[in-house]
């Protein structure tokens, strides 16, 4: 329970604040178009999934969700795949160089993406991926892969180095270790880290809208291009952005705890 | 942890390595040839020293985008950390509330950056959005798309709703750390709310604070896609930063140059942050392991 009024009045205001733009866009999404531009209701007076019709059933749209997936899984496998081994290096050993290493890594999560699009679109021409989910796969590696080794080094500093003296004397051998005993024991970072690779891929817009045209396009691209004949078709628009919201929204509650962890970079 | 000296280690590191130098290196090494080289077309390129930054350096559109960037950065800063704390501190403190607290309020943290960009346009445009219709049957001006001052406002508002729940989720967890022997202390003390506040809570939290105002420092810094999605940059250029400037500038108008020259300096200074962000790290484990 609340401990008193005053807090209770607080997040309520709050809370409320955060839903109503959420729930209008998914009252519009149920709406017609007609309605939407006509009659001005706080509920949809009309109910219709036709806008949600729509998307599944037009491949220019949900092709767009198809690329993205696509391309967004292919990042988040590359990304933790070549994460964990350098993660468990910062996290257990000094080497040269580790803190130069670990501190480049941060300036590419915080680099801004502007400032690669065009360099990224001349490279993925010259090498013919271009239009490939493989580019943009590649280019989310930019800040994914440091973000996953930050997040994983965060998880991993936590488990102590007897478990992995322990693992030698017993006969271990490094691989063996690491994937029998090790990768369990942080089972919950990988999850996390590979929650926000997959979070932070499928929200960029810049990067994918550049290195893609019609093969690969991603649904963020699709929604910035929905001008038709007749104006703006705002009931599908609405109804895209709900779908979009929608991967992220079924794993909120299995992270909950460890949001701000994973924002922070494994700090925290 | 004590760390074992070993460059062997290199190796674990390696794969890491290539596949961001892949996607760092190679584009920034490109980004470096543009901004000191000059061209008539036909991939004939000339010297031209430090030109461009130069030209950039003095031009009234970069100070322009610049100024409206900085000025944004700070006026979100200023609204969301405090609202940030005071959130947090409201926040229930376990059980069943305290799980629907954190699920919803990490709903708009995870929604694509397009789409709350789509949500704020949805919900403020005066013909169809419940904010600016009740605005306009309440007799209050307002129509984001004509107006520079009501652009700002919907977009301030919009990264308000957007990013202030990562401050207070970071906070939270600050809080959650404080021992309740703290307060049991500060209670027998009779110390007022505002003392618990300033002397237990405030200290306990400056570490995920200063977290808190780095990142949010930095992604509003780079902010691109929802002003996009929402107003273009527009009207005119009030809203233009520098991110966005910047793209309209290299794949809009192909002015490589410049553009060049311009992502370079805008580097240096995401560098500067993120070294500032980096020490404050490593300062904070050096405290927590000690």
């Amino acid at each position: 329970m609340m401990k008193n009024r005053g807090s209770l009045i607080t997040m309520t205001l709050y809370l409320l604040f955060l839903l109503i733009p959420i729930y209008w866009l998914i009252n519009m999404s149920l709406k017609t178009n007609t309605e939407i531009t006509s009659t001005f209701s706080i509920y949809p007076q009309t109910f219709t999934f036709a806008n949600y019709v729509t998307i599944l059933t037009d491949p220019s749209w949900y092709m767009g969700y198809v690329n993205s997936m696509i391309y967004v899984v292919m990042n988040t496998v590359i990304s933790i795949t070549v994460a964990l081994p350098a993660a468990y290096a910062f996290s257990r050993y000094s080497f040269m160089g580790d803190k130069h290493l670990f501190f480049w890594l941060l300036t590419n999560r915080m680099s801004p993406p502007a400032v690669f699009a065009l360099p990224f679109f001349q490279l993925y021409s010259s090498i013919g991926l271009f239009d490939t989910h493989i580019a943009v796969a590649l280019a989310h590696c930019l800040f994914n892969v440091p973000l996953a080794v930050w997040i994983l080094e965060g998880f991993m500093r936590g488990v102590p180095k007897e478990i992995d003296e322990t693992a030698y004397i017993d006969g271990y051998s490094f691989p063996r270790f690491f994937i029998r005993i090790f990768m369990p024991l942080v089972a919950s970072g990988i999850g996390v880290a590979a929650f926000f690779c997959f979070m932070f891929s499928w929200v960029e817009l810049l990067l994918s809208r550049t290195l893609t045209a019609v093969n690969a396009k991603s649904i963020a691209a699709t929604m910035t291009r929905t001008v038709s004949a007749s104006g703006m078709d705002w009931g599908v628009l609405a109804a895209a952005g709900v779908l979009t919201i929608i991967p992220g929204a079924l794993v909120i509650y299995f992270v909950r705890n460890y949001i701000a962890k994973g924002f922070a970079l494994g700090r925290v | 942890m004590e760390k074992t000296q070993n460059n062997k280690a290199w190796f674990l590191v390696l794969p890491v390595l290539i596949v961001v130098a892949f996607s760092a290196v190679i584009p920034l090494m490109t980004v470096v040839n543009y901004s000191v080289n000059d061209t008539f077309g036909q991939n004939d390129f000339f010297w031209n020293g430090l030109g461009w930054f130069e030209e950039m350096i003095s031009s009234d559109r970069m100070h322009a985008a610049l100024g409206r960037q900085v000025l944004f950065s700070a006026i979100i800063l200023a609204i969301e950390v405090p609202l940030g704390i005071f959130v947090a501190l409201n926040m229930p403190k376990k059980g069943f509330w305290a799980s629907f607290c954190l699920v919803l309020m990490a709903l708009p943290l995870l929604i694509p950056f397009n789409v709350v960009g789509t949500i704020w346009q949805i919900f403020c445009r005066i013909d169809i959005g419940l904010l600016g219709h009740s605005l306009a049957a309440i007799g209050i001006d307002y129509n984001y798309t004509n107006d520079a001052l009501d652009a700002w406002i919907t977009i301030v508002v919009m990264d308000v709703w957007h990013w202030t729940s990562l401050v207070a989720l970071l906070c939270y967890a600050g809080l959650q750390s404080i021992p309740q022997a703290y307060y049991q202390a500060a209670k027998i003390d009779q110390a007022s709310r505002w003392s618990v506040f300033r002397y237990i809570e405030l200290p306990k939290m400056s570490g995920v604070l200063l977290i808190a105002v780095l990142l949010r420092f930095m992604d509003s810094f780079m902010i691109y896609t929802e002003p996009f999605v929402l107003t273009g940059g527009g009207p005119g250029n009030s809203t233009t930063f520098l991110s966005i400037d910047l793209v309209k500038m290299a794949v809009g108008q192909f002015d490589l140059g410049p553009a060049a020259a311009f992502s370079i300096m805008y580097f240096l200074v995401i560098l500067l942050v993120s070294w500032v962000f980096y020490t404050v790290m490593t300062t904070l484990d050096a405290q927590e392991t000690k």
